[in-house]
Protein backbone atom coordinates (compact mmCIF):
# COMPACT_ATOMS: atom_id res chain seq x y z
CA UNK A 1 0.00 0.00 0.00
CA UNK A 2 2.86 2.41 1.10
CA UNK A 3 4.75 1.19 -2.46
CA UNK A 4 1.62 2.17 -4.57
CA UNK A 5 0.97 5.68 -2.96
CA UNK A 6 4.70 6.26 -3.05
CA UNK A 7 4.61 5.34 -6.83
CA UNK A 8 2.16 7.79 -7.31
CA UNK A 9 3.63 10.60 -6.23
CA UNK A 10 6.48 9.28 -8.29
CA UNK A 11 4.60 9.35 -11.54
CA UNK A 12 2.94 12.67 -10.16
CA UNK A 13 6.39 14.09 -10.25
CA UNK A 14 7.92 12.50 -13.28
CA UNK A 15 4.35 13.79 -15.23
CA UNK A 16 5.28 17.35 -13.96
CA UNK A 17 9.13 17.29 -15.62
CA UNK A 18 8.04 15.88 -19.04
CA UNK A 19 5.70 18.77 -19.07
CA UNK A 20 8.28 21.18 -18.28
CA UNK A 21 10.32 19.69 -20.35
CA UNK A 22 7.42 19.93 -23.16
CA UNK A 23 6.93 23.69 -22.74
CA UNK A 24 10.52 23.77 -22.90
CA UNK A 25 11.15 22.10 -25.94
CA UNK A 26 8.08 23.53 -27.56
CA UNK A 27 10.05 26.46 -27.56
CA UNK A 28 13.71 25.20 -29.01
CA UNK A 29 14.62 25.73 -32.77
CA UNK A 30 13.89 24.00 -35.12
CA UNK A 31 9.87 23.18 -35.10
CA UNK A 32 9.23 20.28 -36.76
CA UNK A 33 5.83 21.71 -38.68
CA UNK A 34 5.38 18.95 -41.08
CA UNK A 35 5.40 15.98 -38.20
CA UNK A 36 2.82 18.68 -36.14
CA UNK A 37 0.78 18.32 -39.46
CA UNK A 38 0.76 15.05 -40.19
CA UNK A 39 -0.14 14.41 -36.81
CA UNK A 40 -2.68 16.53 -36.57
CA UNK A 41 -3.96 15.09 -39.64
CA UNK A 42 -3.57 11.25 -38.33
CA UNK A 43 -5.65 12.22 -34.73
CA UNK A 44 -8.35 14.16 -36.37
CA UNK A 45 -9.04 11.99 -39.11
CA UNK A 46 -8.78 9.13 -36.88
CA UNK A 47 -11.07 9.73 -34.26
CA UNK A 48 -13.19 11.38 -36.68
CA UNK A 49 -16.05 8.50 -37.32
CA UNK A 50 -15.90 7.44 -33.59
CA UNK A 51 -15.90 10.93 -32.11
CA UNK A 52 -19.53 11.53 -35.16
CA UNK A 53 -20.86 7.68 -34.12
CA UNK A 54 -20.77 8.58 -30.65
CA UNK A 55 -22.31 11.91 -30.30
CA UNK A 56 -24.82 11.26 -32.45
CA UNK A 57 -25.78 8.16 -30.20
CA UNK A 58 -25.63 10.90 -27.23
CA UNK A 59 -28.06 13.49 -28.81
CA UNK A 60 -30.51 10.74 -29.70
CA UNK A 61 -30.23 8.66 -26.44
CA UNK A 62 -30.23 11.82 -23.97
CA UNK A 63 -33.15 12.83 -25.77
CA UNK A 64 -35.29 10.41 -25.55
CA UNK A 65 -34.36 9.56 -22.34
CA UNK A 66 -35.41 13.24 -20.96
CA UNK A 67 -38.51 13.48 -22.89
CA UNK A 68 -40.98 11.57 -20.95
CA UNK A 69 -39.66 13.67 -17.51
CA UNK A 70 -39.97 16.52 -19.69
CA UNK A 71 -43.46 15.92 -20.72
CA UNK A 72 -44.69 14.92 -17.29
CA UNK A 73 -43.86 18.43 -16.55
CA UNK A 74 -44.65 20.01 -19.00
CA UNK A 75 -41.63 21.39 -19.92
CA UNK A 76 -41.09 20.00 -22.94
CA UNK A 77 -40.50 22.53 -25.39
CA UNK A 78 -37.88 23.75 -23.25
CA UNK A 79 -36.06 20.21 -24.73
CA UNK A 80 -33.68 22.16 -26.79
CA UNK A 81 -32.17 24.53 -24.07
CA UNK A 82 -31.89 21.79 -21.92
CA UNK A 83 -29.53 18.80 -23.98
CA UNK A 84 -28.22 22.26 -25.88
CA UNK A 85 -26.59 23.61 -22.95
CA UNK A 86 -26.07 20.04 -21.41
CA UNK A 87 -24.09 18.88 -24.41
CA UNK A 88 -22.27 21.94 -25.00
CA UNK A 89 -21.15 22.63 -21.26
CA UNK A 90 -20.07 19.38 -20.25
CA UNK A 91 -21.37 15.98 -22.05
CA UNK A 92 -20.04 16.88 -25.63
CA UNK A 93 -16.53 17.66 -24.62
CA UNK A 94 -16.66 14.79 -21.83
CA UNK A 95 -18.10 12.23 -24.31
CA UNK A 96 -15.27 13.50 -27.05
CA UNK A 97 -12.15 14.09 -24.78
CA UNK A 98 -13.14 10.05 -23.28
CA UNK A 99 -13.53 8.49 -26.43
CA UNK A 100 -10.05 10.17 -27.98
CA UNK A 101 -8.10 8.86 -24.72
CA UNK A 102 -9.50 5.95 -25.80
CA UNK A 103 -8.21 6.01 -28.95
CA UNK A 104 -5.33 8.68 -29.33
CA UNK A 105 -3.73 8.09 -26.09
CA UNK A 106 -3.58 4.41 -26.33
CA UNK A 107 -2.54 4.70 -29.91
CA UNK A 108 0.57 7.26 -29.04
CA UNK A 109 1.21 4.92 -25.62
CA UNK A 110 1.54 1.71 -27.75
CA UNK A 111 3.71 3.89 -30.83
CA UNK A 112 5.88 5.29 -28.58
CA UNK A 113 6.29 1.97 -26.50
CA UNK A 114 6.72 -0.05 -29.32
CA UNK A 115 9.94 2.45 -30.63
CA UNK A 116 11.18 2.79 -27.30
CA UNK A 117 11.65 -1.30 -27.12
CA UNK A 118 12.61 -1.65 -30.53
CA UNK A 119 15.30 1.14 -29.97
CA UNK A 120 13.70 3.34 -32.71
CA UNK A 121 13.79 6.52 -30.26
CA UNK A 122 17.76 5.58 -29.29
CA UNK A 123 18.40 5.00 -33.55
CA UNK A 124 16.98 8.87 -33.80
CA UNK A 125 18.78 10.31 -30.82
CA UNK A 126 22.22 8.79 -31.86
CA UNK A 127 21.73 10.50 -35.26
CA UNK A 128 21.59 13.85 -34.07
CA UNK A 129 17.82 14.33 -33.89
CA UNK A 130 16.11 14.99 -30.55
CA UNK A 131 13.43 12.62 -30.34
CA UNK A 132 11.56 14.38 -27.68
CA UNK A 133 11.26 17.66 -29.70
CA UNK A 134 10.28 15.22 -33.16
CA UNK A 135 7.92 12.61 -31.15
CA UNK A 136 6.34 13.94 -27.81
CA UNK A 137 6.40 18.10 -28.60
CA UNK A 138 4.63 17.40 -32.23
CA UNK A 139 2.07 14.75 -30.55
CA UNK A 140 0.99 16.90 -27.81
CA UNK A 141 0.60 19.83 -29.71
CA UNK A 142 -1.31 18.24 -32.52
CA UNK A 143 -3.99 16.67 -29.42
CA UNK A 144 -3.86 20.13 -27.96
CA UNK A 145 -5.24 21.39 -31.67
CA UNK A 146 -7.32 18.60 -32.43
CA UNK A 147 -9.39 17.64 -29.70
CA UNK A 148 -11.45 21.38 -29.57
CA UNK A 149 -11.99 20.96 -33.48
CA UNK A 150 -13.44 17.25 -32.63
CA UNK A 151 -15.31 18.44 -29.39
CA UNK A 152 -16.58 21.16 -31.37
CA UNK A 153 -17.76 18.93 -34.70
CA UNK A 154 -19.08 16.37 -31.99
CA UNK A 155 -21.61 18.96 -30.36
CA UNK A 156 -22.91 19.94 -33.92
CA UNK A 157 -23.63 16.53 -34.76
CA UNK A 158 -24.98 15.61 -31.37
CA UNK A 159 -27.80 18.52 -31.21
CA UNK A 160 -28.12 16.79 -35.02
CA UNK A 161 -29.23 13.79 -32.92
CA UNK A 162 -31.02 15.22 -30.32
CA UNK A 163 -32.69 17.64 -33.35
CA UNK A 164 -33.84 14.10 -35.26
CA UNK A 165 -35.56 12.83 -32.11
CA UNK A 166 -37.59 16.03 -31.80
CA UNK A 167 -38.63 16.36 -35.25
CA UNK A 168 -39.65 12.74 -35.65
CA UNK A 169 -41.63 12.47 -32.33
CA UNK A 170 -42.64 16.28 -31.68
CA UNK A 171 -42.86 17.51 -35.04
CA UNK A 172 -40.25 20.53 -34.30
CA UNK A 173 -38.29 21.58 -37.34
CA UNK A 174 -34.49 21.56 -37.40
CA UNK A 175 -34.70 25.80 -37.65
CA UNK A 176 -36.58 26.00 -34.71
CA UNK A 177 -34.87 23.13 -32.58
CA UNK A 178 -31.67 24.88 -33.64
CA UNK A 179 -32.81 28.50 -33.57
CA UNK A 180 -34.18 27.53 -29.97
CA UNK A 181 -30.87 26.31 -28.93
CA UNK A 182 -28.99 29.24 -29.93
CA UNK A 183 -30.78 31.66 -28.03
CA UNK A 184 -30.22 29.29 -25.49
CA UNK A 185 -26.52 29.62 -25.38
CA UNK A 186 -24.49 32.31 -23.95
CA UNK A 187 -20.97 33.01 -23.96
CA UNK A 188 -20.41 31.71 -20.23
CA UNK A 189 -21.63 28.34 -21.66
CA UNK A 190 -19.44 28.06 -24.85
CA UNK A 191 -15.86 29.59 -23.78
CA UNK A 192 -15.46 27.69 -21.19
CA UNK A 193 -16.23 24.42 -22.70
CA UNK A 194 -13.85 25.57 -25.36
CA UNK A 195 -11.22 26.00 -23.24
CA UNK A 196 -11.31 23.36 -21.35
CA UNK A 197 -11.36 20.87 -24.51
CA UNK A 198 -8.00 22.78 -25.04
CA UNK A 199 -6.79 21.33 -21.79
CA UNK A 200 -8.43 17.67 -22.20
CA UNK A 201 -6.04 17.48 -25.10
CA UNK A 202 -3.18 18.74 -23.61
CA UNK A 203 -3.68 15.83 -21.34
CA UNK A 204 -4.92 12.98 -23.23
CA UNK A 205 -1.32 13.87 -25.33
CA UNK A 206 0.78 14.10 -22.54
CA UNK A 207 0.16 11.18 -20.84
CA UNK A 208 -0.14 8.89 -23.82
CA UNK A 209 3.82 10.52 -24.57
CA UNK A 210 4.97 9.91 -21.08
CA UNK A 211 3.60 6.28 -20.74
CA UNK A 212 4.81 5.39 -24.36
CA UNK A 213 7.86 7.06 -23.90
CA UNK A 214 9.20 5.60 -20.61
CA UNK A 215 7.75 2.20 -21.49
CA UNK A 216 9.99 -0.81 -20.70
CA UNK A 217 9.70 -4.59 -20.11
CA UNK A 218 9.94 -5.18 -23.73
CA UNK A 219 6.71 -6.02 -25.62
CA UNK A 220 5.17 -6.63 -22.70
CA UNK A 221 5.77 -2.99 -21.80
CA UNK A 222 4.16 -1.59 -24.68
CA UNK A 223 0.72 -3.23 -23.64
CA UNK A 224 1.02 -1.90 -20.50
CA UNK A 225 1.83 1.73 -21.46
CA UNK A 226 -1.32 1.51 -23.67
CA UNK A 227 -3.66 0.44 -21.26
CA UNK A 228 -2.01 2.81 -18.58
CA UNK A 229 -2.60 5.31 -20.60
CA UNK A 230 -6.07 5.13 -21.33
CA UNK A 231 -6.55 4.74 -17.68
CA UNK A 232 -4.56 7.73 -16.19
CA UNK A 233 -6.04 9.92 -18.86
CA UNK A 234 -9.45 9.11 -18.59
CA UNK A 235 -8.84 9.67 -14.43
CA UNK A 236 -6.89 13.14 -15.06
CA UNK A 237 -9.44 14.26 -17.38
CA UNK A 238 -12.50 14.04 -14.66
CA UNK A 239 -9.62 16.21 -12.10
CA UNK A 240 -9.32 18.71 -15.27
CA UNK A 241 -13.08 19.05 -15.77
CA UNK A 242 -13.72 19.48 -12.27
CA UNK A 243 -11.35 22.39 -12.06
CA UNK A 244 -12.28 23.64 -14.93
CA UNK A 245 -15.71 23.65 -14.08
CA UNK A 246 -14.52 25.12 -10.83
CA UNK A 247 -12.76 27.90 -12.20
CA UNK A 248 -15.13 29.21 -14.66
CA UNK A 249 -17.80 29.19 -12.06
CA UNK A 250 -16.06 31.98 -10.19
CA UNK A 251 -15.93 33.73 -13.74
CA UNK A 252 -19.71 33.02 -15.23
CA UNK A 253 -21.86 32.31 -12.64
CA UNK A 254 -23.90 29.61 -13.02
CA UNK B 1 42.61 -11.91 -12.05
CA UNK B 2 41.90 -10.47 -15.49
CA UNK B 3 44.62 -12.09 -18.19
CA UNK B 4 46.02 -10.12 -20.72
CA UNK B 5 43.94 -6.99 -19.74
CA UNK B 6 46.76 -4.60 -18.87
CA UNK B 7 49.71 -5.90 -21.57
CA UNK B 8 46.99 -5.24 -23.92
CA UNK B 9 46.48 -1.74 -22.95
CA UNK B 10 50.04 -0.81 -22.69
CA UNK B 11 50.60 -2.26 -26.11
CA UNK B 12 47.50 0.24 -27.45
CA UNK B 13 48.58 3.28 -25.61
CA UNK B 14 52.00 2.26 -27.04
CA UNK B 15 50.82 2.34 -31.21
CA UNK B 16 52.12 5.65 -31.78
CA UNK B 17 51.20 4.88 -35.70
CA UNK B 18 47.60 5.84 -35.25
CA UNK B 19 45.23 7.99 -33.62
CA UNK B 20 43.35 7.00 -30.85
CA UNK B 21 39.93 7.73 -31.96
CA UNK B 22 37.85 6.40 -28.65
CA UNK B 23 39.41 5.64 -24.75
CA UNK B 24 37.40 4.36 -22.02
CA UNK B 25 39.22 4.45 -18.94
CA UNK B 26 37.56 2.66 -15.43
CA UNK B 27 34.19 2.72 -16.93
CA UNK B 28 31.79 1.98 -14.24
CA UNK B 29 27.76 1.15 -14.35
CA UNK B 30 25.46 -0.54 -12.35
CA UNK B 31 21.47 -1.05 -12.10
CA UNK B 32 20.77 -1.31 -8.34
CA UNK B 33 23.14 -4.26 -6.84
CA UNK B 34 23.94 -5.60 -10.51
CA UNK B 35 26.96 -3.93 -11.13
CA UNK B 36 27.59 -4.45 -14.89
CA UNK B 37 30.71 -2.42 -15.64
CA UNK B 38 33.88 -2.63 -12.95
CA UNK B 39 36.08 -0.66 -14.12
CA UNK B 40 36.04 -1.46 -17.99
CA UNK B 41 39.47 0.39 -20.36
CA UNK B 42 39.56 0.30 -24.02
CA UNK B 43 41.35 2.36 -26.59
CA UNK B 44 40.22 2.26 -30.19
CA UNK B 45 42.80 3.66 -32.88
CA UNK B 46 41.74 5.09 -36.36
CA UNK B 47 41.11 2.27 -39.24
CA UNK B 48 40.92 -0.53 -36.68
CA UNK B 49 38.35 -3.11 -36.03
CA UNK B 50 37.99 -4.04 -32.45
CA UNK B 51 35.79 -6.44 -31.23
CA UNK B 52 34.34 -6.72 -28.20
CA UNK B 53 33.42 -10.22 -26.48
CA UNK B 54 31.16 -11.15 -23.75
CA UNK B 55 28.50 -13.50 -22.72
CA UNK B 56 24.79 -12.56 -23.22
CA UNK B 57 24.42 -9.83 -19.68
CA UNK B 58 27.84 -8.75 -19.51
CA UNK B 59 27.52 -5.17 -20.26
CA UNK B 60 28.79 -4.66 -23.83
CA UNK B 61 25.67 -3.16 -25.04
CA UNK B 62 25.54 -1.09 -21.92
CA UNK B 63 29.10 0.38 -22.37
CA UNK B 64 28.70 0.91 -26.18
CA UNK B 65 25.19 3.33 -25.41
CA UNK B 66 27.78 5.03 -22.69
CA UNK B 67 30.12 5.55 -25.66
CA UNK B 68 27.32 7.54 -27.66
CA UNK B 69 25.85 9.08 -24.64
CA UNK B 70 22.36 6.66 -24.28
CA UNK B 71 23.43 5.72 -20.74
CA UNK B 72 25.07 7.65 -18.30
CA UNK B 73 27.90 5.51 -16.52
CA UNK B 74 28.11 5.53 -13.37
CA UNK B 75 31.88 6.72 -13.28
CA UNK B 76 34.99 6.57 -15.60
CA UNK B 77 36.02 8.52 -18.26
CA UNK B 78 35.11 8.39 -22.14
CA UNK B 79 36.74 10.07 -24.78
CA UNK B 80 35.57 10.20 -28.74
CA UNK B 81 37.49 11.80 -31.31
CA UNK B 82 39.11 13.63 -28.70
CA UNK B 83 35.96 15.01 -26.88
CA UNK B 84 34.93 13.76 -23.45
CA UNK B 85 31.53 12.71 -23.38
CA UNK B 86 30.52 14.01 -20.06
CA UNK B 87 31.85 17.12 -20.43
CA UNK B 88 29.15 17.91 -23.60
CA UNK B 89 25.89 19.58 -24.21
CA UNK B 90 23.20 18.45 -26.57
CA UNK B 91 24.06 20.42 -29.30
CA UNK B 92 27.98 19.36 -29.20
CA UNK B 93 27.31 15.92 -28.33
CA UNK B 94 24.77 15.96 -31.75
CA UNK B 95 27.51 17.23 -33.68
CA UNK B 96 29.49 14.74 -32.51
CA UNK B 97 27.27 12.17 -33.13
CA UNK B 98 27.26 12.73 -36.77
CA UNK B 99 30.77 10.93 -36.64
CA UNK B 100 29.66 8.35 -35.14
CA UNK B 101 27.27 6.13 -37.01
CA UNK B 102 25.21 3.14 -34.62
CA UNK B 103 23.94 -0.55 -36.13
CA UNK B 104 21.93 -1.69 -33.73
CA UNK B 105 21.10 -5.26 -32.75
CA UNK B 106 17.40 -5.06 -33.98
CA UNK B 107 18.15 -2.81 -36.98
CA UNK B 108 16.17 -0.02 -35.17
CA UNK B 109 14.38 1.14 -38.92
CA UNK B 110 11.49 3.52 -38.05
CA UNK B 111 8.30 1.16 -39.12
CA UNK B 112 6.42 4.12 -40.00
CA UNK B 113 8.37 5.07 -42.72
CA UNK B 114 10.13 3.53 -46.00
CA UNK B 115 13.44 2.37 -47.12
CA UNK B 116 13.78 5.11 -48.87
CA UNK B 117 12.37 7.76 -45.78
CA UNK B 118 14.47 5.40 -43.28
CA UNK B 119 17.68 6.62 -45.35
CA UNK B 120 16.25 10.43 -45.87
CA UNK B 121 15.46 10.76 -42.34
CA UNK B 122 19.40 11.48 -40.97
CA UNK B 123 20.13 13.30 -44.32
CA UNK B 124 17.19 16.07 -44.46
CA UNK B 125 18.04 16.72 -40.77
CA UNK B 126 21.78 17.09 -41.36
CA UNK B 127 21.85 18.78 -44.52
CA UNK B 128 23.37 22.00 -43.66
CA UNK B 129 25.82 20.54 -41.42
CA UNK B 130 26.96 17.92 -43.66
CA UNK B 131 26.97 20.70 -46.79
CA UNK B 132 24.72 19.00 -48.93
CA UNK B 133 23.30 21.61 -51.03
CA UNK B 134 21.44 20.11 -53.28
CA UNK B 135 18.72 17.60 -53.34
CA UNK B 136 19.61 14.73 -51.18
CA UNK B 137 17.27 12.41 -53.16
CA UNK B 138 20.42 10.63 -55.41
CA UNK B 139 22.50 9.52 -52.20
CA UNK B 140 19.05 7.18 -51.43
CA UNK B 141 19.88 4.86 -54.17
CA UNK B 142 23.45 4.89 -53.75
CA UNK B 143 23.67 4.33 -50.33
CA UNK B 144 20.77 1.25 -50.99
CA UNK B 145 22.78 0.32 -53.94
CA UNK B 146 26.08 0.08 -51.46
CA UNK B 147 24.23 -2.73 -49.70
CA UNK B 148 22.78 -4.53 -52.50
CA UNK B 149 19.52 -3.47 -52.07
CA UNK B 150 18.79 -1.01 -54.79
CA UNK B 151 15.34 -2.13 -55.21
CA UNK B 152 13.86 -2.11 -51.80
CA UNK B 153 13.37 1.61 -51.69
CA UNK B 154 9.48 2.14 -51.70
CA UNK B 155 9.25 -1.03 -49.48
CA UNK B 156 7.92 -0.43 -46.16
CA UNK B 157 10.54 -2.32 -43.30
CA UNK B 158 7.64 -5.01 -42.16
CA UNK B 159 8.16 -6.18 -46.01
CA UNK B 160 11.73 -6.64 -45.70
CA UNK B 161 13.63 -9.86 -43.72
CA UNK B 162 16.22 -9.59 -40.66
CA UNK B 163 19.10 -9.87 -43.42
CA UNK B 164 17.80 -7.26 -45.40
CA UNK B 165 16.48 -4.75 -42.57
CA UNK B 166 20.30 -5.06 -40.84
CA UNK B 167 21.46 -4.04 -44.98
CA UNK B 168 18.83 -1.39 -44.70
CA UNK B 169 20.24 -0.23 -41.31
CA UNK B 170 23.68 -0.42 -42.38
CA UNK B 171 22.87 2.05 -45.23
CA UNK B 172 21.27 4.32 -42.91
CA UNK B 173 24.46 4.25 -41.03
CA UNK B 174 26.96 4.90 -43.58
CA UNK B 175 24.70 7.90 -45.23
CA UNK B 176 25.67 10.17 -42.93
CA UNK B 177 29.46 9.18 -43.81
CA UNK B 178 30.62 8.65 -40.17
CA UNK B 179 34.08 8.16 -38.74
CA UNK B 180 33.21 5.07 -36.42
CA UNK B 181 30.73 2.71 -36.59
CA UNK B 182 29.81 1.04 -33.60
CA UNK B 183 28.00 -2.72 -34.63
CA UNK B 184 25.86 -4.06 -31.16
CA UNK B 185 25.30 -8.09 -32.35
CA UNK B 186 25.40 -7.19 -35.90
CA UNK B 187 24.79 -11.08 -36.53
CA UNK B 188 23.00 -12.14 -34.11
CA UNK B 189 19.12 -13.36 -35.26
CA UNK B 190 20.66 -14.41 -38.21
CA UNK B 191 21.43 -17.61 -40.00
CA UNK B 192 24.90 -18.67 -41.02
CA UNK B 193 24.73 -17.66 -44.82
CA UNK B 194 22.87 -13.90 -44.30
CA UNK B 195 25.33 -13.73 -40.94
CA UNK B 196 28.45 -14.13 -43.43
CA UNK B 197 27.23 -11.62 -45.66
CA UNK B 198 26.84 -8.91 -43.00
CA UNK B 199 29.92 -9.54 -42.22
CA UNK B 200 31.72 -9.44 -45.77
CA UNK B 201 29.54 -5.82 -46.42
CA UNK B 202 30.80 -4.36 -42.92
CA UNK B 203 34.89 -5.79 -44.12
CA UNK B 204 34.46 -4.08 -47.71
CA UNK B 205 32.91 -0.89 -46.09
CA UNK B 206 35.74 -0.77 -43.99
CA UNK B 207 38.46 -0.97 -46.60
CA UNK B 208 36.07 1.46 -48.66
CA UNK B 209 35.47 4.49 -46.38
CA UNK B 210 38.34 3.65 -44.23
CA UNK B 211 36.08 3.93 -40.99
CA UNK B 212 37.32 2.81 -36.83
CA UNK B 213 34.72 -0.10 -36.55
CA UNK B 214 34.12 -1.39 -32.63
CA UNK B 215 32.45 -4.62 -33.25
CA UNK B 216 30.39 -6.14 -30.00
CA UNK B 217 28.88 -9.65 -30.50
CA UNK B 218 29.51 -12.90 -29.12
CA UNK B 219 29.79 -14.92 -32.95
CA UNK B 220 33.21 -16.48 -33.09
CA UNK B 221 32.98 -16.69 -36.60
CA UNK B 222 32.32 -13.13 -36.84
CA UNK B 223 35.24 -12.21 -34.63
CA UNK B 224 37.35 -14.67 -36.50
CA UNK B 225 36.89 -12.95 -39.50
CA UNK B 226 36.57 -9.03 -38.47
CA UNK B 227 38.69 -8.59 -36.11
CA UNK B 228 42.03 -7.42 -35.92
CA UNK B 229 41.83 -7.08 -32.02
CA UNK B 230 39.81 -8.65 -29.49
CA UNK B 231 39.08 -7.15 -25.93
CA UNK B 232 37.09 -10.26 -24.07
CA UNK B 233 34.49 -8.39 -21.35
CA UNK B 234 33.90 -11.03 -18.20
CA UNK B 235 32.37 -9.63 -14.50
CA UNK B 236 32.07 -5.96 -16.20
CA UNK B 237 36.11 -5.58 -16.65
CA UNK B 238 38.41 -6.66 -19.88
CA UNK B 239 39.63 -10.04 -18.97
CA UNK B 240 41.81 -10.81 -21.98
CA UNK B 241 43.18 -8.65 -25.15
CA UNK B 242 44.51 -10.11 -28.13
CA UNK B 243 44.53 -11.17 -31.71
CA UNK B 244 42.22 -13.78 -32.76
CA UNK B 245 45.02 -16.42 -32.88
CA UNK B 246 46.40 -15.40 -29.28
CA UNK B 247 43.08 -15.79 -26.90
CA UNK B 248 41.93 -18.59 -29.31
CA UNK B 249 44.87 -20.69 -27.93
CA UNK B 250 44.81 -19.31 -24.58
CA UNK B 251 44.76 -21.90 -21.92
CA UNK B 252 42.59 -19.79 -19.27
CA UNK B 253 39.52 -21.34 -18.94
CA UNK B 254 37.43 -18.51 -19.03
CA UNK B 255 38.53 -17.26 -22.33
CA UNK B 256 38.79 -21.18 -23.72
CA UNK B 257 35.00 -20.87 -23.04
CA UNK B 258 34.61 -18.74 -25.54
CA UNK B 259 36.29 -20.43 -28.30
CA UNK B 260 35.10 -23.89 -27.53
CA UNK B 261 32.67 -25.33 -30.32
Amino acid sequence: MVNRIKQFFIQIGELSYFSSRFFKETFNLPFEFKELLRQCYQMGNRSLVLVVMTNFIIGLVLTLQSRPTMIQFGAVSMMPNMVGISIVREIGPVITALICAGRIASGIGAELGSMRVTEQIDAMEVSGTNPFKYLVVTRIWATTLMIPLLVIFGDLIALYGSALVENLKGQVSFQLYFNTVFDALSFGDLVPATVKSFFFGFVIGLVGCYKGYYSKKGTAGVGIAANSAVVMASLLLFVVDFIAVFVSDIFYEI
Amino acid sequence: MPLLASKDLKQTKNDHSRKVVIHIRDLRKSFGSNHVLNGFNMVLHQGENLVVMGRSGSGKSVMIKCLVGLMTPDSGYIEVMGKEIATLNRLTLDELRLDIGFLFQGSALYDSMTVRENLEFPLRRHKKKLGVVQDTAPLVPEALENVGLGHTMDLMPSELSGGMKRRVALARTLILKPKIILYDEPTSGLDPITAKEIIELMRSIQKKYGTSSLIITHDVDCARVISERMILLVDGINYAGGTFSELSSSSDPKVEAFFKK
